[in-house]
């Protein structure tokens, strides 16, 4: 395979720790780290904020940090939404009702449990009648997904937002998907380079397979609980100099990453 | 502007549905207008609606190194990837390209939620899993997958696509897009959605379930039948199976309008259509057979006939075949594929069965009955909630 070169022109990051990119940047240049307030999702309508499910809102706030630093119209924006649990929150009510009394079961809450509630909301709520994709692989989702959106944005030329989130548990099903906090964090991928590009993206599927590249040290206590946060190698090296790192993206198989900050 | 794409063979696939196991059978159940539905008599009472039951996934066993996967869902995988020497095909692709150059992209909708159901119902004395459904890959969304690629020894680009209804549709475009960028020689693309109360108690709630067999496209539809299938497809360049069906195009858009229901003129669908076609480099004309999602449910139906009458010829022909299998809802899109695939190979349009009053609305081109006629060209629209769009385009081979 040739390598794949494509163009970074917005980040968005939500965690515990993080309200933003700027604030990762910050916590790796030193700064002590300041608790973040719950996502706004600011680009929902009011009354569709408060009705979306917590899964929507930690989605559509990273993708609308990453849509803003680009500049971009979002009405013409392919978009990928990956996530390894979908909404688990909706998942344990559902199946708890399902066990006590399932004509109950909430007509609501059944179309927010589509795994696709994000990219429902986020097409609807910008008005976008690009293609959209919701996607998951598991512990790989954020590695599996950057190769979706890469190809969707190769193979088409077009700009392609891409969203990896997942919400904390609870419940019996914690257990089996062993994610306890919030994470998400989006990339805007552009084919070509243009006046918003921040970092180029070298993609290759070495012939090797090894280890994932480890985070920095720095960003340890950030790496954990949550699959989607399997990006922060790659957000780190976003934030600081560039660099390679390794993801895997498959049995046996791994995406090697290289990023060149714009000058 | 959407270019055209290099065309890819479909070297092989596989059905299994309420209609039966393997394509012979799928192809004679539609010759015949022998429907798989039946009353429900799946999951927990009531009993909702008519459901597209699978026979035989209750005494299918997985081998003994996949059992840590047994579920219904996978159990369905299974049985589906036995029929028309599918495993065979994939172990040739694997043999001849290597484990990591074959992708395996498939679509569900609630993958194995059933066993998360299951889990909940009998939760231990603690309020723990029962011993033996503390499985963690059982209970995530991408369980289809990670099953699939176990049970073929895959080692390619691995991903599960999720978007309700269009899901196994969806996989064929990321399927092309893998292949012409090289990261992958062949992709192995389909989709399993199994019978689960999620789903009948799901569309239960937002009152879509109707209480008889559903009747696609009939004025007084009032309705889907929930199905369950498992199907897969094959997907080399064309070098590598010049006489096989091709994929020539597909198309994928957002409605932008309701997480739950269609955009009520369809613009989401006509801009999947318009980009389907353009793709393929052909114009709506030369569309042979087109298979409607066509769900039974009023919205849906309604939208569709509409885009159908507005973009293609009278001689187009057109028919639902959810009045057969049910609507089988991530794995819709796949069921279909095949069924427009033996369009072209058979010459054969299945009729709409269960549309006993049609709808005045459907144009000209709808097959109210089956009928014999040679297909170069066919089309296969797939809509799910959230708006999502697919349309995909399969040609015969030159």
């Amino acid at each position: 395979m040739k390598p794949l070169d494509l163009f970074v022109e917005g980040i968005g990051l939500w965690s515990p720790q993080f309200a933003d990119f700027a604030a990762l940047r910050a916590r790796l240049n030193g700064d002590a780290p300041v608790a973040p307030a719950a996502p706004t999702a600011a680009l929902l309508p009011a009354n569709e904020r408060r009705r979306a499910p917590e899964s929507v809102r930690l989605a559509v706030e990273v993708a609308g940090q990453a849509l803003a630093m680009s500049g971009r119209d979002p009405a013409t924006l392919a978009c990928v939404f990956a996530s390894a649990h979908g909404d688990q929150a909706i998942t344990d009510a559902i199946c708890s009702t399902l066990a006590r009394a399932p004509a109950e079961l909430s007509p609501t809450r059944f179309h927010h449990s589509v795994h696709n509630a994000p990219a429902g909301y986020w097409t609807i709520a910008t008005g976008c009648r690009a293609p959209s994709s919701a996607v998951c692989a598991g512990a790989r989702s954020f590695a599996a997904a950057l190769l979706e959106a890469s190809a969707q944005a190769l193979a088409e030329q077009r700009p392609v937002l891409l969203a990896c989130s997942d919400i904390a548990g609870h419940g019996p099903l914690l257990e089996m998907t062993g994610c306890d906090r919030p994470f998400g964090c989006a990339l805007l991928l552009a084919p070509e380079a243009g006046a918003t590009t921040l970092a180029r993206l070298r993609l290759e599927l070495p012939a090797d397979h090894a280890s994932s590249t480890p985070p920095p040290a720095t960003l340890a206590d950030a790496a954990v609980g949550n699959p989607a946060a399997a990006a922060l190698p790659l957000l780190a090296l976003l934030a600081g100099a560039g660099g390679r790192c390794r993801l895997e993206l498959a049995t046996a198989l791994d995406l090697l990453i290289a990023v060149e900050p714009a000058a | 502007m959407t270019t055209p794409m290099r065309p890819l063979a479909v070297s092989a696939c596989t059905v299994s549905s309420a209609l039966g196991s393997g394509l012979q059978t799928q192809h004679d159940a539609l010759r015949h207008g022998r429907g798989g539905l039946r009353p429900n008599d799946f999951g927990s009472a009531p009993r909702l609606g008519w459901v597209g039951r699978v026979n035989g996934v209750e005494t299918t066993a997985l081998p003994p190194a996949l059992a840590g996967w047994d579920c219904r869902n996978n159990r369905l995988a299974w049985l589906g990837l036995q029929q028309d020497g599918f495993l065979d095909r994939v172990h040739a692709a694997r043999t001849r390209y290597g484990a990591r150059r074959v992708a395996l992209l498939l679509g569900t909708s609630t993958a194995s939620i059933g066993a998360t159901e299951e889990a909940y119902r009998r939760l231990d004395a603690d309020g723990r899993f029962p011993a033996d459904l503390r499985r963690p890959a059982l209970h995530a969304p991408d369980s289809l997958s990670a099953f699939a690629a176990a049970a073929l020894a895959l080692e390619g680009p691995c991903l599960t696509v999720s978007t309700a209804c269009s899901s196994s549709a969806k996989v064929f475009a990321s399927a092309a897009r893998l292949i012409e960028l090289d990261l992958a020689d062949a992709a192995v693309v389909g989709g399993v959605d199994s019978l689960c109360d999620n789903v009948l108690f799901g569309f239960n709630a937002l009152e879509l379930i109707s209480p008889a067999a559903c009747r696609p496209f009939d004025a007084a539809r009032d309705g889907i039948s929930i199905g369950e299938a498992a199907g897969f497809a094959l997907l080399e360049r064309i070098d590598a199976a010049p006489r096989a069906p091709r994929l020539l195009g597909y198309g994928e858009a957002s409605d932008a309008w309701h997480m739950s229901s269609p955009h009520p003129e369809g613009h989401g669908a006509e801009l999947a259509l318009d980009a389907a076609l353009a793709r393929a480099g052909i114009g709506a004309a030369q569309v042979g057979y087109v298979n409607l999602h066509g769900t039974a449910s009023r919205q849906n139906d309604a939208m569709e006939a509409a885009l159908l009458a507005r973009r293609f010829p009278a001689t187009t022909r057109a028919s639902s075949t959810k009045g057969f299998t049910g609507h089988t809802l991530g794995a819709a899109g796949i069921v279909e594929a095949t069924i427009a695939l033996q369009a072209i190979e058979h010459g054969f349009v299945p009729g709409n069965l269960g549309a006993a009053t049609p709808d005045p609305a459907c144009g000209p081109q709808f097959a109210w009955q089956n009928e014999t006629r040679r297909v170069d060209v066919a089309l296969s629209n797939s809509f799910g909630f959230g708006g999502n769009n697919a349309c995909l385009v399969f040609g015969r081979s030159p």
